[in-house]
């Protein structure tokens, strides 16, 4: 059933060095050639839609899905202005975006369409959608990344995502763009001398990667609290995308895993990962947290006052 | 050529919220209006600085955040549209303003001269973050006067509060060379809120104020206890207890920005002129001033 809304998800990094100056070290370049042949398989797929999940566009009402059909500027990174900017010009799909909120609304979650001239699209975005989708031959929607969602609601999200996939009658390619472990240099660097920041985020990361190898996305997902305590740095309040990656595409070990290109941007973690549905299972893990459907908002235990 | 000073600092909070209900030209959703506390706060401290002389205002933003050092905008104009990317349905504005680039180059130079990462940002394109445009439309919504935006470095979350407040009050007391040795008289903003929990639904009307509340009473309870502190010139005290508030209530003053505002004042020990306190989208937020010319302090509220 995956198969039939799900062409491939991949895993990408948020930061625009492949897309700026995939020049100015070999490892940039290696992650630039790995988004150009990931490119080449979305074109040689039959997918008709691609689906960008972004850690780069927090959202606080619910959960923002992009809808401008002609979503265009020129945008530049807060860090890295100094690369050059970043003009785009996407496709969205207004009437899959749509749905999506309409399914996300039917299961519990606040969410909204933003179709507005000049809505800042982040650089993670932006990144991946120009290096994978470079002539808009897909169009696309990209989903926003709630900052105080937790487990729970970004499960539920991934599921409505299958539902309006599932009612559409479409073929989707899934992208993530988040880093594996997120810590960078604080100051400059040369970019040829750009390395993992320390031996332990890069072996959490090598770690990471042996399970996107194996296929093991839902057992990813299970890890997920464990990987944001571990390599990623407290900016917000869990690590989400494997969560969110395991619920859109399905929430199982039978993928086939392929890791493209693994190397550093200014010290984080940056993967080009391609998972495709497959038979057969891989994993060990077995599911120690409730499964969600539907998602029921705060419980109002601040509210409740004194334990009795 | 004369000392130059810092002649007011303000906390001045930029939910785009206020700047929506203002219905000013420059932005294009149209509201009936809302948080009239903060709004006219807001306009009774912009009443205020249009009696005072000065050639500047730098502000201190947590919407322009950056992890590789602190940034200042380096080119004399920026001209665009800022679309919020959280509340793109209240806050579409179209700003046109200018940048004293001397001085923002003067107080890179001296923070890095401090030991902190710096960097000037010269990209065109670049759009100022909502947060620099929201307070300064509140507090200057002539924008008769050229403005220099930092960023916010993220030390909070790389290494720890106490990290950033070492690392703020440095930048500040960095800039305040800078505006004493530029000769010129500058306004200080501090741009962000109190108390940061933010429900995560909004009413159909955003305005509609009958839902408008803090998101608990612990924030609240915080942002009194602060605000006391800022009542009665006890700034050094509120420095002090800033990691605990800011872990208690999720404040936006993670980014730094009134520690370096206290810096660049050299830790007023003097009362704050408050303006106003309300709740945007269950946030706390806190107009207040700090003015070091003795007879120009007033008791406002």
């Amino acid at each position: 059933m995956d198969e039939d809304i799900i062409e491939f998800g991949l895993y990408v990094p948020p930061h625009p060095h492949p897309l700026l100056s995939p020049e100015a070290n070999n490892g940039y370049g290696r992650l630039r050639a790995a988004y150009d042949e990931c490119r080449k398989r979305i074109e040689e797929s039959d997918a008709d839609l691609i689906i960008v999940y972004s850690t780069t566009w927090p959202s606080i009402i619910g959960h923002q899905f992009q809808a401008n059909p002609n979503s265009e500027w020129v945008h530049v990174d807060d860090d890295f202005h100094y690369l050059g900017s970043m003009p785009y010009s996407f496709t969205m799909d207004a009437e899959f975006a749509e749905s999506c909120v309409q399914k996300a609304e039917s299961r519990g979650l606040q969410a909204r369409t933003v179709n507005y001239d000049a809505f800042p699209i982040d650089t993670g975005s932006i990144t991946a959608l120009s290096l994978l989708n470079p002539d808009n031959r897909l169009p696309a929607t990209i989903v926003s990344s709630n900052m105080y969602a937790n487990r729970s609601e970004t499960i539920v999200l991934g599921k409505a995502i299958r539902d309006a996939l599932t009612e559409g009658g479409r073929k989707a390619v899934v992208v993530v763009v988040s880093s594996l472990s997120n810590r960078m240099f604080t100051e400059p660097i040369d970019p040829s001398e750009d390395r993992i920041h320390s031996q332990k985020d890069d072996d959490w990361n090598k770690k990471i990667l042996e399970f996107f190898n194996d296929g093991r996305l839902e057992d990813l997902s299970q890890l997920s609290r464990e990987i944001h305590g571990q390599i990623r740095v407290q900016k917000v309040v869990a690590y989400k995308p494997a969560w969110w990656m395991a619920a859109t595409m399905g929430q199982h070990n039978n993928y086939t895993g392929e890791v493209l290109a693994y190397e550093a941007l200014h010290g984080s973690g940056g993967a080009v990962i391609q998972l495709t549905p497959a038979t057969g299972s891989v994993g060990d893990k077995e599911f120690d947290e409730d499964d969600v459907e539907y998602y029921k908002g705060d419980r109002e235990v601040l509210n409740k006052g004194m334990l009795e | 050529m004369p000392k130059g000073e810092i002649v007011l600092g303000a906390l001045a909070p930029h939910p785009p919220h206020v700047v929506y209900a203002e219905n000013p030209p420059q932005n294009e959703p149209i509201s009936e209006g809302g948080w009239e506390t903060l709004r006219w706060g807001y306009n009774r401290l912009a009443r205020k600085l249009e009696t005072l002389d000065y050639d500047a205002i730098v502000v201190f933003t947590p919407h322009w955040q950056t992890y590789v050092g602190t940034h200042f905008l380096g080119l004399p104009r920026f001209s665009s549209k800022s679309v919020d990317p959280i509340f793109p349905n209240i806050f579409r504005y179209n700003y046109d303003l200018q940048v004293d680039v001397e001085l923002s180059e003067a107080m890179c130079e001296k923070a890095a001269e401090a030991g902190l990462i710096t960097r000037m940002m010269r990209n065109p394109d670049f759009r100022v973050d909502y947060g620099t445009i929201t307070s300064c439309h509140m507090l200057n919504p002539k924008w008769d006067k050229p403005v220099i935006t930092i960023s916010s470095n993220r030390n909070t979350h790389y290494y720890s509060p106490e990290v950033m407040i070492e690392q703020a009050l440095a930048l500040g007391k960095a800039c305040r060379e800078a505006i004493e040795e530029s000769g010129k008289r500058v306004v200080l903003v501090s741009s962000h809120s109190l108390s940061h929990r933010h429900f995560v639904t909004e009413s159909p009307l955003p305005e509609d104020m009958s839902r408008e509340h803090i998101y608990n009473h612990s924030q609240y309870v915080w942002d009194m206890a602060l605000i006391k502190l800022f009542r009665e010139g006890k700034m050094k005290e509120a420095i002090d207890i800033m990691p605990e508030y800011t872990e208690q209530t999720i404040a936006e003053t993670e980014g730094g920005g009134i520690i370096w505002m206290m810096g660049a004042m050299d830790m007023p020990d003097y009362p704050a002129e408050i303006y106003g306190y309300q709740s945007v989208i269950g946030t706390g937020n806190c107009i207040a001033a700090w003015v070091p010319e003795p007879d120009a302090r007033e008791i406002v509220l």
